[in-house]
């Protein structure tokens, strides 16, 4: 299984132990528990609540540890002999509610305003975003648009987002079809992505870095594999990714793989577009470069020959449910397929 | 409804005259200025308020003939008039009476052991899915199974376990603890118990056909909607939250009427039980909530079966209002669910801490406030759809602040402990380990209130280890310990302290194993509601923690089911007091006879069977000496508030339309489910006809001169 040892990703369920994860250099950074937002945020609109979420936890559990030791003190410290029968008086003991309730209250409101200036601080960023990108929820994928006011520069991708460090990114959230909620839990917190509403989220990495994504609304049969990453890189290499998402697909593509695009305009092109082909569909992810991304099949797996191959005729068992069927296809088609698909980058 | 309506013929129609002071300031008269007379004392002179000497009951009924004293006097078990009593109020044997029966102690009995059922059902389920999670990339469970199991574990749990279970507690035990025969209206109570046991069984017809309901239980639209979710499985689940409100509302609605209408004379407002107040903040928020929660279903299925747009963005409709109705009905939901089990805890743990309740007052009144600040709070379930932060920020606040008045019960708590001299039986075991399990539900519940924590937090496992805290914590652990506690109540025998010790030892334990390691896996970024997991995410060892946990908590179940089947049989019997606990319902025997009282006692004290030994000067009651009431099945009526007698209530007679109405109501829902206009319809008039019958006016609900023969020697003369 060297799926999942040297890629970070799943290396597919085990029934298929043959398959090769091809490491991207860039993966190997990432540390065990790549979610872990309590222990590892990045940025300003994340930072923030990790250090309210250390303060909530440290003071909480000092008072926990202390209310609790009050109450097993109270359970068996020693009692003085008693008439068995008595029963004491009602109206004894209100300091303890007076004392108790009254330290509690303070602390709550010391952590009601530290709430909410952290809240303002997370709630918009402090310069204007210099970059704009709107995603939207499928099930289960996510598509990524970067607006430009020339139309000539807006480009469309999937499951992977591409921005440059110490910039503050807004993004637009859409859906396509069911709530969904967009997470990139190191960067910042979640926001519900609601049909027929527009919904906003910044973003901003101070660290280069690969950052995972979820989903975490509860949106269906494949909600568990609906991930996307957020790659952060400098201002220089962030320009270079963009150029070249830019760019269209090679309007004339070599002799060797005309059978395997063929073969996409006949079977895929009703879902999935080719930017600068006739293959033109809108409701499965843009694989204009294709190549180029790390992850495919929604986060499931990395990209890797073998992989794509696997889930181009084995979509159902990879991800049961998912909108990809299994295509059938024959040996020659698959080979002329990938050889196609590998030119998309 | 009519139980009550057609037994007040000895009261006011207007309703304007209450009771006030007779001229001669010794006696309770009703504001009838011809017939003012001070009709009859009560036994003990120092009785009510402030040394009012006695009580009338009379009537400004134009039928003189309606107008009756109650007699007072005491009927010791075996007398002629105990055995009288009896018979009146028994019901017929066999099925016939099994159908019919009305009595609040088998309705009760019925409802917690139903809940129970649905409690292992729903634990079963939950079983299920810890042996898919307990390690990365299993395969036990198909995606879809796995999103029913889910679905059906939280409907299971929080609409059919969690309040089903106080509900039966509170109706066996309220008229008992208030010193009353019945609830007010004894055969609405059946009826809400039969709509109950179908709704249950409606909600679980599509499961084993593998079309559950697998949106959530909080069923979020579109997704729940009719374009992304086409079989039957919300259809189900709409029906049927429709078909339970109408049991939960009619449940609460006699609550409300029970409290302030059948409480013993002299139980003032402030000698109820906690759990009463508990209770009764529950029934009525239930009223205002569940109503919510009706339409939002309603409109659902309007949605899904009529073509109407009310969640359809793409016609006008909008999916955000499903979140706001489903949660305005959601969170009071969640204090719904466990104010009464903390009413339990500040019931039963002074009995076992040999002391009054500490701050009985403040206690009650934070039960209260705590209902009252739960419906403001509901936008803190929705933090993550992109309301503005002004929004945010009250919402979120409130939600903060909710936590205070939960502190003053828990100082209460810890403060009787403190200043009682605690006995170590299994019950104090069960309460005093709630009380850690609630602190660690408050201060969870505490960080998901702040907002920026809760956009991180919400929708991640540490909410699933929050809401566990919540509904397990305070609700199983005060339901089980309340089980030990009333037991003896219940059957007449004692549960195996052995056998408690080890339940409580293994659940708390593997409660905890099994679920204070979620509050990691929700730092560590594992959300929600999914199936499956990759084993580079870090939550491998956590979830192999969390399922050993489930697993030991489920043996602790299994033990407390052994220790109640064993004990049944074979537990020692119980005298009718065996805690020596303060409260009404320890006063009759164990199990309590089907009158529950022979004779309606008169109240002087939050404690009536602790006043010979509480340090102060509470008054005296009397348990022995009451009224008799035995012309047919009769109880007391107080006022709402000082408990002054002004009504003798006539109560029904066992009675098979509210099996009827329940059963042909639930098939109405079934022949909506199946889209037959013709069923649908001949269940409807199904219904009307036995509405009817069960409305009919019956002579023996009207009120009629006493009979000689009960009428002898009372303290009128």
């Amino acid at each position: 299984m060297n799926g999942s040892k040297s890629g970070f990703r799943r290396g597919i369920v085990s029934n298929y132990p043959v398959l090769v994860t091809a490491p991207v250099s860039a993966m190997t950074d990432n540390q065990i528990a790549p979610l872990n937002y309590f222990l590892h945020s990045y940025g300003p609109a994340s930072m923030p609540t990790m250090y309210l979420g250390w303060v909530f936890v440290a003071l909480l559990v000092a008072i926990f540890v202390i209310i609790s030791l009050l109450l097993i003190w109270a359970v068996l410290r020693k009692r003085s002999a008693e008439d068995p029968r008595s029963v004491g008086r009602e109206d004894q003991g209100m300091q303890w509610i007076y004392i108790g309730t009254g330290i509690s209250t303070c602390i709550l409101f010391a952590l009601v305003i530290y709430t909410l200036i952290t809240l303002n601080a997370i709630s918009k960023p402090t310069q204007a975003p210099a970059l704009t990108l709107t995603v939207t929820g499928y099930d289960w994928w996510w598509k990524v648009e970067y607006e430009n006011d020339d139309p000539s520069r807006r480009f469309v991708t999937a499951n992977e987002i591409h921005i440059p460090i110490r910039q503050p990114v807004l993004i637009k959230l859409k859906s396509a079809d069911v709530i969904h909620a967009f997470w990139v839990p190191v960067l910042a917190g979640k926001t519900q992505m609601i049909p027929g509403l527009t919904n906003q989220q910044w973003i901003e990495a101070d660290v280069e870095g690969v950052y995972l994504g979820q989903c975490t609304q509860y949106c269906g049969v494949q909600h568990a594999h609906m991930g996307f990453e957020v790659v952060a890189q400098s201002e220089d290499e962030f320009k270079i990714w963009q150029d070249g998402q830019r760019r269209t697909a090679a309007t004339v593509f070599a002799v060797d793989v005309n059978a395997g695009r063929k073969i996409f305009l006949d079977r895929c092109a009703g879902c999935h577009t080719i930017r600068g082909t006739e293959a033109a569909g809108a409701h499965a992810p843009d694989l204009t470069h294709l190549k180029s991304r790390r992850l495919i099949a929604g986060g499931l797996v990395t990209n890797t020959p073998d992989h794509l191959v696997k889930w181009i005729t084995h979509a159902q068992e990879l991800k049961p449910g998912a909108r990809m069927p299994s295509m059938v296809l024959t040996e020659a088609e698959i080979s002329a397929l990938s050889a196609f698909l590998s030119t998309l980058n | 409804m009519t139980d009550v309506d057609v037994a007040q013929n000895m009261s006011d129609p207007a309703g304007s005259s209450g009771l006030k002071p007779s001229p001669e300031g010794e006696g309770w008269v009703r504001g009838n200025q011809n017939k003012e007379e001070s009709l009859f004392n009560p036994p003990h002179p120092n009785l009510l308020p402030e040394g009012e000497g006695a009580y009338a009951v009379s009537s400004t009924s134009p039928n003189p003939a309606l107008t009756r004293i109650p007699e007072v006097g005491s009927a010791p078990i075996g007398s002629a008039e105990e055995k009288h009593l009896a018979e009146l109020w028994e019901s017929a044997p066999g099925w016939r009476g099994w159908l019919s029966t009305i009595d609040h102690k088998t309705i009760g009995m019925r409802y917690l052991v139903t809940a129970f059922i649905f409690l292992l059902m729903g634990g079963a389920e939950a079983l299920i899915m810890r042996l898919q999670l307990a390690r990365p990339d299993q395969t036990l469970l198909t995606p879809e199974q796995y999103n029913q199991l889910f679905t059906m574990h939280g409907i299971t749990m929080i609409f059919l376990y969690s309040l089903p279970v106080l509900s039966g507690f509170s109706n066996y035990l309220w008229p008992l603890m208030l010193g009353s025969r019945d609830m007010a209206f004894p055969r609405l109570n059946a009826f809400s118990y039969w709509v109950f046991l179908f709704a249950g069984i409606f909600l679980y017809t599509s499961f084993p056909l593998g079309e559950a309901p697998n949106a959530g239980w909080f069923n979020y639209v579109p997704f729940a909607g009719p374009e992304y979710n086409t079989g039957p499985n919300i259809d189900v689940y709409a029906l049927g939250m429709v078909l339970l409100g109408i049991s939960t509302t009619v449940g609460a609605i006699n609550f409300i009427v029970t409290l302030f209408r059948m409480r013993a004379p002299g139980m003032s407002i402030g000698r109820v039980p906690i759990l009463i107040w508990g209770t009764l903040t529950a029934a009525v928020a239930n009223v205002f909530a569940v109503p919510s929660v009706s339409l939002a279903f309603f409109l659902l299925w309007l949605d899904r079966q009529t073509d109407t747009h009310f969640f359809d963005m793409l016609n006008g409709g909008k999916p955000l209002l499903w979140q706001h109705l489903f949660w305005m009905f959601g969170h009071p939901w969640v204090y719904v669910v466990v104010l009464p089990a903390m009413g339990i805890v500040s019931d039963a743990l002074p009995t076992f801490c040999r002391r009054p309740l500490v701050g009985y007052s403040a206690v009650a009144l934070s039960t209260m406030a705590t209902m009252l600040l739960g419906f403001g709070v509901w936008i803190h379930h929705m933090f993550a759809t992109g309301l503005p932060p002004l929004a945010l920020s009250f919402f979120g606040a409130t939600s903060m602040v909710i936590s205070i008045p939960s502190a003053v019960a828990v100082f209460a708590w810890i403060a009787t402990i403190w200043l009682g001299r605690p006995v170590f039986n299994t019950p104090f075991l069960f309460f005093a380990g709630f009380v850690i399990l609630f602190m660690i539900g408050g201060f969870s519940g505490v960080m998901v209130a702040a907002v920026p924590l809760d956009l991180q937090l919400n929708e991640t496992y540490f909410i699933v280890a929050h809401l566990h805290y919540v509904l397990l914590g305070i609700n199983v652990f005060p339901v089980v310990g309340g089980i030990y506690y009333w037991f003896p109540k219940f059957f007449g025998r004692m549960m195996d302290e052995t056998l408690g010790k080890w339940s409580f030892w293994v659940m708390f334990i593997g409660f905890n194993l099994g679920f204070f390691p979620m509050h990691v896996l929700g730092l560590l970024g594992m959300p929600r509601r999914i199936y499956t997991y990759a084993p580079h995410m870090g939550w491998s060892t956590v979830n192999m923690v969390t399922s050993i946990g489930a697993f030991i908590f489920a043996a602790g179940i299994l033990i407390f089911i052994v220790n109640i089947l064993v004990s049944l049989k074979r537990g020692a019997l119980a005298s009718s007091n065996p805690w020596d606990a303060p409260t009404l319902e320890w006063a009759v025997q164990s199990p309590p006879p089907v009158y529950n009282f022979a004779v309606i006692p008169f109240i002087a004290s939050r404690h009536p069977l602790w006043e010979d030994r509480l340090d102060e000067n509470a008054g005296r009651s009397s348990l022995d000496q009451g009224y008799l009431l035995m012309e047919g099945r009769e109880t007391i009526g107080t006022t709402p508030l000082d408990a002054i007698p002004d009504v003798i209530l006539k109560m029904p007679e066992d009675s098979y339309t509210p099996f009827f109405l329940g059963l042909f109501g639930a098939l109405v829902f079934v022949g909506l489910l199946l889209h037959s206009r013709e069923f649908t319809v001949l269940m409807a008039l199904a219904c009307s006809l036995s509405l009817m019958v069960w409305l009919w006016p019956r002579k023996a609900l009207v009120q009629r001169v006493p009979d000689i023969k009960y009428n002898k020697g009372v303290a009128h003369g």
